[in-house]
């Protein structure tokens, strides 16, 4: 069994602020992080190996698959100290400036090449935050997917059932394999690197694969294959009519709900 | 490579390297070049006083010239979303949004309504839809990504929209993704605004980007249709008319196929349905100290007849429960009143609040960003404020 967990490298966007001078991004000494839900994406491919391996005596293979510019490199290193059996770095020019779809398109390439029963992907990434890549993958690759899985109650070498949450609850959910998954955070609690795994993740050769690797056509890739572009960047608007109210805390809350009743708030 | 700098203008500022969130800019004999790890986020292009920095347009990249583009694609279509056989808030909210992009464009409005009866596709009507395509098949009782995405496809290339909003919803964000790559055409998900180009016709989409520090406007020049989802809450409802008259085309589900199956659907009773429809939120965040600083949050919001709602730093440190997590990555809301006590205001937390109608901040920081929000606000301690806000309260209702 062939388990694909897709990683992506972000800026830790916390910190990423907008200049409102110049209306460009301010990125420096920003840190780059795995995707904060991959590490739970992650957890999940090691969690079912090693049931897989215990309950049914299947060996499963958990492969981290990213696609970026070179240093991503670092993010599969550090998930590859997490357990993580191999890792496949997709780098190319062709690949740049590419959007959801276009992304998405490379991804389900080289996932093809690897033969994946099942791949598991974070909810969404917290730079862009669009949830897109995961069901767009699996609906390229022609096969289904549960997104937002909360709990994967049972597997078996056929099909998997997991609990997907709803806006207002959550539905179990039972899918055949091969199945694309997206997981939220209440899924599991990602391990730690092992001293073991450092070491592993040291020495670990690194598959990097171009788009003739992955037989994608080009014009399907990068700037020219994207169907939405960036128009421009900005900053969020501040609101307008603000009042700050002065005094002690006491005389501070009586001018509220002064206002307050004024405005017939009360 | 579409971004290039002329070796001859650049002065070697360095301005373009700090500006770069990919560090794909480096300097080399003193000039700077791009590597292939650009995204061509555009960034660079004004940070550079010199204007060496330019995008050159790569063949197949350029929006097509007008008329083109919208060739066979014509109309504004919102994917109306249904809760056991009701229509959701959102789906009218998209009308709204919806009746205003067609009436600029001189098209018509549909809804696309799937599991729900044709009693609701009339509702549909009432809220703005002129056609409604409706099918109440069974297949669309629970919810599977593959039919629901195979059949607005299919009706998708059937009838050529050149728009189609949905709800950013667990259930949109899932399978709309589905259609657009099925389709082959772009997406822009949670948009904030959605607005017409005067002079091209296209759909600028604008919506939040990395947690919400910044905003983007997205275009999709080159392919049809254009679709965005929106989160509730954010756009505001159109007029309701009784009287208004309007298509309902039943459509076919034939030849759907699933490969998962909803065995159960569980409810959960939580604070989080009633947080998008209280009329006041009394949230709070890191400035709490602990579950036990919420208790009076509580209690406030009791008195004020609302709900309680978290930041992600109280929701991150188990405080509050996620449902309750207002901003990017919880939920929107947009009460009457707000009050926002010890949340500094990250961006990605003011993009959940942002549209409330009267918003109050209670910090003890004076620079908090989350003044730049409030309507009304209150440098103070909240173990201070909120006790005394209570307080006073409480004596009103027994006056």
């Amino acid at each position: 069994m062939n388990i694909v967990v897709c990683i992506k490298q972000v800026p830790d966007s916390a910190d990423v602020r907008i200049n409102p001078e110049t209306g460009t991004l301010i990125r420096e000494g920003v840190p780059s992080i795995v995707n904060p839900y991959d590490m739970h994406a992650v957890e999940a491919g090691l969690w079912i190996r090693e049931k897989a391996a215990k309950e049914f005596a299947e060996t499963a293979k958990v492969i981290a698959l990213t696609m970026g510019p070179p240093q991503a490199e670092a993010a599969l290193r550090e998930v590859i100290s997490m357990g993580v059996d191999e890792a496949v770095l997709l780098s190319d020019k062709a690949f740049a400036g590419s959007d959801t779809w276009a992304t998405s398109y490379a991804l389900s390439r080289a996932i093809r090449k690897l033969q994946a029963d099942i791949i598991i992907c974070g909810k969404q990434a917290i730079d862009g935050d669009t949830a897109q890549v995961g069901p767009e993958v699996a609906e390229l690759l022609n096969i289904p997917h549960v997104a937002y899985v909360k709990k994967i109650d049972d597997i078996g070498s056929n099909s998997i059932r997991v609990e997907r949450l709803m806006e207002d609850g959550y539905d179990i959910v039972e899918s055949s394999l091969p199945v694309l998954l997206t997981v939220v955070r209440e899924l599991n609690e990602p391990r730690l690197p092992s001293l073991k795994g450092k070491m592993a993740a040291k020495k670990a050769v690194i598959k990097k694969w171009g788009h003739v690797d992955i037989a994608a056509d080009e014009h399907k890739l990068g700037l020219k294959g994207s169907p939405t572009q960036v128009k421009k960047i900005f900053a969020p608007e501040a609101k307008k009519d603000r009042t700050m109210l002065s005094g002690s805390a006491e005389a501070q809350v009586d001018a509220l709900i002064v206002e307050l009743r004024r405005l017939k708030c009360l | 490579m579409p971004i290039v700098i002329d070796r001859d203008k650049c002065t070697g500022c360095e301005n373009c390297l700090s500006v770069c969130p990919y560090e794909s800019i480096v300097m080399k004999e003193g000039k700077a070049f791009i590597t292939e790890y650009c995204q061509m986020c555009m960034n660079c292009l004004s940070a550079c006083a010199e204007g060496a920095i330019r995008e050159i347009k790569e063949e197949g990249t350029e929006p097509l010239a007008g008329g083109q583009k919208a060739e066979g694609y014509s109309g504004v279509w919102v994917f109306a979303e249904s809760r056991e056989g009701k229509a959701a808030g959102v789906s009218c909210e998209l009308l709204g949004a919806g009746r205003k992009l067609a009436g600029e464009l001189g098209v018509e409005l549909s809804a696309v309504l799937f599991g729900a009866p044709r009693e609701e596709a009339q509702e549909l009507i009432r809220w703005g839809a002129d056609k409604v395509y409706h099918s109440d098949d069974p297949v669309f009782r629970s919810f599977n990504d593959e039919p629901f995405s195979q059949l607005l496809a299919a009706l998708i290339n059937e009838h050529k929209p050149e728009i189609v909003l949905a709800g950013a919803t667990p259930i949109g964000r899932s399978f709309i993704p589905r259609v657009a790559a099925r389709l082959g055409t772009g997406l822009t998900a949670d948009c904030t605004a959605l607005e017409i180009d005067k002079e091209t016709g296209n759909l600028i989409q604008v919506r939040p980007a990395f947690g919400g520090n910044i905003m983007a406007a997205i275009l999709c020049p080159r392919k049809r249709p254009q679709i965005a989802t929106v989160r509730p809450r954010v756009m505001k409802r159109g007029p309701y008319d009784e009287g208004k008259e309007g298509i309902i085309i039943d459509v076919k589900a034939d030849n759907l196929s699933s490969n998962t199956r909803v065995i159960d659907t569980v409810k959960e009773a939580s604070g989080a349905v009633n947080l998008q429809e209280a009329d006041v939120v009394v949230a709070g965040g890191r400035g709490l100290g602990g579950e036990k600083g919420f208790e009076m949050l509580y209690e406030l919001s009791v008195l004020l007849g609302g709900t309680v709602g978290g930041s992600r730093a109280a929701v991150d440190e188990g405080w509050v429960p996620y449902s309750r997590q207002v901003g990017q990555t919880g939920k929107t809301v947009c009460p009457k009143i707000y009050i926002a006590c010890g949340i500094s205001g990250a961006v990605q937390h003011l993009v959940g609040m942002q549209s409330s109608d009267i918003i109050v901040a209670i910090n003890k920081n004076p620079e908090a960003p989350i003044f730049n929000m409030a309507t009304y606000g209150i440098v103070g301690d909240v173990f201070e404020v909120v006790p005394l806000l209570i307080r006073k309260l409480k004596e009103m209702k027994r006056a």
